[in-house]
């Protein structure tokens, strides 16, 4: 059974479709990326799927999100799907983070409210026990010191990994990653994103990965959707899509992908 | 060969901050485009800082056509000025909003008091940058990013400036808009110097002569950008040349015409 | 190339800014024609004291007999005066010294900073007072130097932090690496963007500096006789406002009309001062 079934999806603001009929489906277990530039609509899908959009947008359609529909659910449903089904790590851990809650702590709210709704008991030790296991997974160092430290006190890899760590402490069955290394350098770039493969490949997640980057999508999803003001031109595995692309405009940015790098020279 | 700019070991640290250059040598030679790159806090802004006088080196001198640049002789900034423009990263900050296209690249003319028919030297500007001589009268707000960075590279070649700082010039540009503008960089590269600040190793490989590695405030390689590229000789450089997102293998030459 | 048409967002923007200005407007009008013609002339005994409102006397006549409508008509043309002077003197003085801390190194901005913060700090009415006291003798002009002198530590203030917000943008960068002298700078990018917000602030300060005029009347510190502020009215009608309400009333209700008036147009002024908002996007 498909994990996400998203049935033309649109998303209006001021009568004007940003999102415009978008159809795709989600089996567990797979890894779908959704590749688009700005204005293309990907990030609003995304936050449509979670029931997130922002006043001023409406959605309609349908998102299946593991057999609940998410269009039109009351605010208490969402909140119980989010979470316990879909987790999200967003472009700028940042403005994620609380700026005045130790990230340890922050770590640790998630995975108590995880807990308490799975009704499973825990006291104080738990809690810290889990955290430190939760930094562990994300390979975050000194984890001590990173617990009692403030978002702005640990560089900018540190806090994605922190954003990770709270994704995963709701072990959801679906992540949602929105441009989660556009922020990072490209030496952290490289490290996170070989963390969240291996993240997903470990609890068999089911991976969302929406990008603008083609090389950072064709290296962790399977099967691609490529979107352009609002619809979908292009869908399919990565490897035909990007091998014997259909829609013009695929053609356009895998042009212009190879341009760079092919100046790289040979990998 | 002449330098038209050149660093002579500077070093600079922020007020009660650690260091963010060392001892940094580097020029700016007539004709070869020069690609700065590093992450976030090698030093790279910084450098461009000092490179468009808007600060001084605390050990080191920054030199201009082989003399010390003093940003307090007026004579010789001026001469600067008009020698050396900028490209900024976020074209969205870069063009003042309540300003019209018009006054926007004419600024430059302006402000060296370059005199004659500013009208025409501003359309001609934008012109060469892709744009129509009609947009005059509009604001920024009317133009998509692409377009506001051909604004704000308009603005940079209507005095005819000899070197062209870039600034993430094209970091802030969707995908298919920046392969248009890095093709603009590269025309504007045959006419005046380039000088170009990127983390963006595939675009610096695509548009420079020569290559400029900067690892936490020190140049760590520099020399031919193919040479460098095919054979990194500096650990740091290896790393990062190991780090970049590379397109698959199945890719090649199936999505060409 | 399509050129992608912004819509720049309108908030704020709601009809009662009509309202503000048709006030506004009404004042302005009765004080241009005060200068033509007024029911009776200003400060003539026309009639029984304390009358009360007729067809010959529409608001009645005050404690000596003068029509209570002439001399509010009169106070329409003295209240914009004060407004529109002390504005004037508080704008320029306060932008100038505003813009002069914000481009200054750090310790001189310091300085300045806090000595308009200690300046803030005393009521505008107290720095007035003190100005007129300073003065030899109370008149309008004192009144207005006083009320402009005080209100310029908040426009300085404001100024400071709209303009430092502005020059650390990168189109300022742009103009500095461009060759732009400060002056330039500041005529050409730092003006045109904090006006917007600071002409919102100084029509607040118009009708701040109104009711801080009429204050300084009733104290006795305003203009004197026969050109006399609504506050010299109401102080003048304090002592028999039970038996002649009128006298008080209507000064009230013009010096309350001027200031909602100012304060509702103040809303939709930030439209009209900006270009960008005005019309096409």
């Amino acid at each position: 059974m498909s994990l996400l079934k998203v049935r033309d999806l649109s998303v209006a603001a001021r009568g004007r479709n940003l999102v415009d009929s978008v159809s795709f489906t989600l089996d567990a277990g797979e890894r779908l990326g959704i590749i688009g530039e700005s204005g293309s609509g990907k990030s609003l899908t995304a936050t449509a799927i979670i029931g997130l959009l922002p006043p001023g947008l409406s959605a309609t359609g349908s998102v299946l999100l593991d057999g609940h529909e998410v269009i039109g659910a009351r605010e208490g449903e969402l909140t119980a799907l989010r979470g316990a089904v879909a987790a999200t790590v967003f472009q700028d851990p940042l403005t994620a983070l609380d700026p005045l809650m130790r990230v340890g702590r922050q770590i640790g709210e998630v995975w108590e409210r995880t807990e308490r709704r799975a009704g499973r008991p825990h006291g104080k030790g738990d809690t810290r026990a889990a955290v430190f296991s939760l930094m562990d997974e994300v390979s975050l160092p000194e984890p001590e010191r990173i617990a009692g430290a403030f978002p702005h006190e640990i560089s900018g890899g540190q806090r994605q990994r922190v954003a990770i760590a709270m994704a995963l402490a709701c072990r959801p069955k679906l992540l949602i990653a929105d441009e989660p290394t556009t922020a990072l350098d490209v030496t952290t770039q490289k490290e996170t994103l070989a963390l969240l493969a291996r993240l997903v490949a470990d609890h068999g997640m089911t991976l969302l990965f929406i990008s603008h980057d083609l090389p950072v999508v064709a290296g962790i999803v399977d099967r691609v959707v490529v979107m352009r003001t609002g619809v979908v031109v292009e869908e399919g595995p990565v490897r035909q899509v990007f091998a014997t692309p259909t829609h013009a405009y695929t053609r356009e940015l895998l042009v212009a992908a190879e341009r760079f790098d092919r100046a790289l020279g040979a990998a | 060969m002449s330098d038209i700019l050149r660093l002579d070991h500077v070093s600079y640290a922020y007020p009660g901050g650690r260091p963010v250059l060392r001892d940094v040598s580097l020029a700016v030679t007539a004709g070869r485009s020069i690609g700065l790159v590093g992450q976030s806090g090698s030093g790279k802004s910084t450098i461009l800082k000092l490179l468009l006088g808007l600060m001084r080196p605390q050990t080191g001198d920054v030199l201009f056509d082989g003399a010390r640049l003093d940003l307090s002789d007026r004579q010789m900034m001026r001469t600067y000025r008009k020698s050396v423009q900028a490209v900024f990263q976020d074209p969205y900050a870069s063009l003042d909003p309540r300003q019209k296209v018009q006054a926007i690249v004419s600024e430059p003319l302006r402000a060296l008091g370059i005199g004659g028919d500013r009208r025409a030297m501003v359309v001609a500007a934008l012109r060469s940058v892709g744009l129509d001589g009609d947009i005059l009268d509009r604001y920024p707000a009317a133009f998509s990013g692409g377009q506001r960075q051909r604004i704000a590279i308009a603005r940079a070649i209507v005095a005819g400036p000899r070197v062209v700082l870039a600034d993430e010039a094209v970091s802030a540009l969707d995908l298919t808009t920046k392969v248009r503008v890095v093709d603009l960089f590269r025309d504007l590269a045959r006419k005046t110097t380039l000088l170009f600040v990127s983390h963006d190793l595939g675009v610096v490989a695509s548009l420079c002569d020569e290559i400029v590695i900067l690892e936490g405030g020190r140049i760590v390689e520099t020399g031919p950008t193919r040479a460098v590229l095919a054979a990194p000789a500096h650990a740091y450089t290896q790393q990062l040349l190991a780090s970049v997102p590379r397109l698959p293998d199945f890719l090649a030459g199936a999505s060409s015409p | 190339m399509t050129a992608v048409v912004a819509s720049a967002p309108r908030r704020g923007a709601s009809w009662t800014w009509r309202i503000g200005l048709a006030l506004v407007g009404l004042h302005v009008v009765v004080g241009l024609l005060t200068l033509v013609w007024t029911p009776y002339d200003p400060g003539a005994m026309t009639g029984g004291r304390l009358s009360p409102p007729s067809l010959a006397h529409w608001a009645g006549t005050d404690r000596l007999g003068r029509d209570v409508l002439t001399e509010v008509m009169i106070g329409s043309r003295i209240a914009l005066q004060v407004g529109i002077g002390a504005v004037s003197i508080g704008a320029a003085i306060g932008i100038t010294i505003g813009i002069i801390a914000a481009f200054a190194t750090r310790w001189r901005d310091d300085a300045l900073a806090a000595t308009l913060d200690i300046l803030i700090a005393f009521p505008t009415l107290l720095i007035a007072m003190l100005v007129v006291a300073a003065s030899e003798q109370a008149s309008l002009g004192t009144a207005i130097l006083a009320l402009g002198i005080a209100l310029s530590a908040v426009v300085a203030r404001l100024t400071r932090i709209l303009a430092k917000r502005v020059i650390q943008t990168d189109y300022v960068t742009a103009a500095r690496v461009s060759g732009s002298s400060w002056l330039a700078i500041v005529r050409e990018h730092v003006l045109p963007n904090i006006w917007p917000t600071l002409s919102v602030n100084l029509a607040l300060q118009f009708g701040l500096a109104v009711i801080a005029e009429a204050s300084l009347s009733y104290l006795g510190l305003g203009a004197p006789p026969p050109n006399a502020s609504w506050g010299r009215l109401l102080q003048e009608a304090q002592g028999t406002v039970y038996s002649a309400p009128f006298g008080a009333i209507v000064p009230g209700l013009a010096l309350v009309s001027l200031t909602i008036g100012v304060n509702l147009f103040a809303d939709g002024l930030r439209d009209l001062a900006d270009p960008l908002r005005r019309g096409r996007g």
